[in-house]
């Protein structure tokens, strides 16, 4: 077996087909339907859950699509996307307390900070595919944690940046409440984003590539070129759920850059299922759920929990939550029409 | 001239610690392309295991040297047998997040028994003082990690080239069908070579005890410079991971002696050297080229 084989070429082959395909083939009024019903628990979450929470939801879900933009349609998994999402947590941190723009500014000037380092770690890490990326991924995010471990002079070391402002044209967004509608606009253009790069001819190829990368590239496609170009969008819209989580919190630790955070983020794409984009989004809620609970009940290893899941989803639920789902429906279908 | 020989050594000692961690890493991926991220959590469990030994049950370092590698050689091979066995057919990354998970478990265990402080512990009587090799002295504990390390590492070398077993194992790792063709049963080494590579980690952390701060946290940072190493050497190269091993602790040492002013450095420039690498020759040093992709 040689390294190029690619992950998600495989996960795709034990799980045919993915849960992406089948909702596109699903009728038309099925696939509104779901439209209509995300939207719908996106607009009530804050009544139904503590808004804090729900804000978190929504930050977690952009960086979870982000890690399966590349997982499930590139082939490559980057257990390192907490250099991106920390990355901009931090620079939305420094830009909205010294320069006080509103919020959206200081987000959209994290996750570009994050599209740029993107680039040297893409160009260095997409040299190297399966097992390999992954542990180049994760190299270079610890080497962000330590400069900016040691970076104390602007990052605050181990106190974090304290006092991050949700300034917005002087409109009071200091209730979570509030602040979560607030971001519910920009998330969902993260998310259309990255539906868009998916079923763009841009994203064909990512597939295709992640499929048969030596073929792709004997019908002339620049293989590499295409991967480091969805590394820096999959980094950009990670900078973009990290920056509005800096704001959220109005406070930025190390944690957000710790190789926990990248870990978790890959694993609520599994749970979610990976190569559904959407599933992501369910991991995404899930989890960040699970973990608010834990710590208000005074569960002190979380890590115990966060392990098991990890564990548990490995070994036994591999296609992930909307995966499953859309194989039961398929075969439902299949089931009636025959 | 003495400050130089103290830097080196001094690297080389940290390198023994690498090239231990990355020789078992390198035998395991070998064997079951399996990339164990949980290696560090099992060198911490071999620091602490010593430590829990020594003041909890009065076991000497000497005995814990033997007693923590063969335990966790064990545990690990139960591991192999129970979970990581059943995804070894799949993609690798499979295994990669499923020791992730067990690092995060065995990490959280240690810490919700014994919290996050660290534990110093006793330098053999043995071993404590200093060798002086003409110019100064150095701790005579860290000249018997370099040289225990160096031995091991060597005897590894033998056995894998040099006997029978070591034949089957580089066959298995090399041509797994065609081994099988001649009759030889593969998938018994699997096991023992994984328990094998979970030892080397343990023992890794045994020695690691009374020169480091004992705590859960400490094999967590440390595999992940282990992974810049072995990629750094070629993972699929044992020699490569050795080699690496050491080859970062000197340069690790020599930059945190020789560019002080920038105390950033000695963190980072194995990521530097990777970047490098990455560059110069994508498949590690002493690794052989991947078909492109």
């Amino acid at each position: 077996m040689t390294s190029t084989v690619d992950t998600a070429a495989d996960a795709s082959r034990s799980t045919p087909p993915s849960g992406l395909i089948a909702v596109a083939r699903a009728p038309g009024w099925v696939r509104y339907a779901l439209l209509a019903v995300g939207l719908a628990v996106a607009a009530w979450l804050p009544n139904g859950l503590y808004p804090a929470v729900a804000v978190d939801i929504l930050c977690w879900a952009l960086f979870a699509v982000a890690v399966d933009l590349l997982l499930g349609f590139t082939g490559l998994m980057s257990f390192g996307h907490a250099a991106f999402w920390g990355t901009s947590a931090y620079v939305t941190g420094l830009v909205a307390i010294h320069a006080g723009l509103p919020f959206p500014l200081a987000v959209l000037a994290g996750a570009l900070a994050a599209a740029l380092l993107a680039v040297p770690i893409g160009y260095l890490a997409v040299k190297r595919t399966g097992i390999y990326f992954a542990m180049v991924t994760l190299a270079f995010a610890q080497m962000v944690y330590y400069v900016a471990n040691e970076w104390r002079s602007v990052t605050q070391g181990e106190n974090g940046l304290q006092g991050v402002p949700r300034s917005f044209f002087g409109l009071d967004l200091t209730d979570d409440y509030y602040f979560y509608y607030a971001i519910l606009p920009i998330v969902l253009l993260g998310l259309a984003a990255a539906w868009r790069i998916v079923h763009s001819p841009f994203g064909r190829v990512l597939v295709g590539i992640r499929d048969n990368p030596a073929r792709a590239r004997a019908l002339g496609y620049p293989v590499h070129r295409y991967k480091l170009t969805a590394f820096v969008l999959s980094g950009f819209i990670a900078g973009l759920g990290g920056g509005l989580f800096a704001v959220g919190h109005r406070f930025v630790s190390l944690d957000v850059l710790h190789w926990t955070t990248s870990g978790k983020a890959v694993i609520v794409v599994v749970l979610g299922g990976i190569g559904t984009l959407w599933g992501g989004v369910l991991g995404a809620g899930i989890v960040v759920r699970l973990e608010d609970w834990l710590s208000f009940s005074g569960f002190e290893a979380i890590g115990l929990v966060t392990g098991g899941i990890f564990v548990l989803v490995v070994v036994l639920f591999r296609r992930g939550i909307w995966g499953t789902v859309a194989d039961l429906a398929r075969r439902l279908a299949v089931t009636r029409r025959g | 001239m003495s400050g130089f020989a103290q830097n080196t050594f001094n690297g080389l000692v940290s390198g023994a610690f690498y090239a231990l961690l990355a020789l078992g890493l390198a035998v395991i991926f070998g064997m079951l392309r399996v990339v164990n991220f949980a290696h560090g959590a099992f060198y911490m469990l071999g620091a602490f295991g010593a430590y829990v030994l020594l003041t909890e049950v009065g076991v000497p370092f000497w005995a814990a040297l033997v007693i923590m590698p063969v335990g966790l050689g064990l545990l690990g091979m139960a591991l192999e047998r129970a979970v990581i066995h059943r995804l070894t057919k799949l993609d690798p990354l499979y295994n990669f997040l499923l020791t992730f998970g067990l690092t995060l478990i065995l990490q959280d265990l240690v810490k919700l028994r014994y919290g996050v402080q660290s534990s110093p512990y006793e330098t053999p009587s043995l071993l404590s003082g200093s060798v002086n090799f003409g110019l100064f002295d150095f701790p005579t504990y860290r000249v018997f990690i370099l040289g225990f390390a160096v031995l091991l590492c060597v005897a590894v070398w033998w056995v894998l080239t040099r006997t029978r077993i070591g034949m089957v194992v580089r066959a298995s790792t090399e041509r797994p069908d065609l081994t099988r063709a001649f009759g030889i049963d593969v998938g018994r080494w699997v096991t023992p070579v994984f328990g094998f590579g979970i030892g080397l980690a343990s023992l890794a952390g045994v020695l690691a005890a009374p020169m480091r701060a004992v705590n859960p946290l400490m094999g967590a940072d440390l595999i992940i410079v282990v992974f810049a190493v072995v990629v750094i050497g070629g993972l699929g190269s044992i020699f490569g991971s050795v080699a690496a091993g050491f080859g970062i602790g000197l340069v690790q040492a020599w930059g945190e002696a020789y560019l002080s002013a920038f105390p950033i450095v000695s963190q980072t420039i194995v990521f530097v050297v990777m970047a490098g690498v990455l560059l110069w020759r994508p498949a590690g040093l002493f690794g052989r080229e991947e078909a492109p992709a």
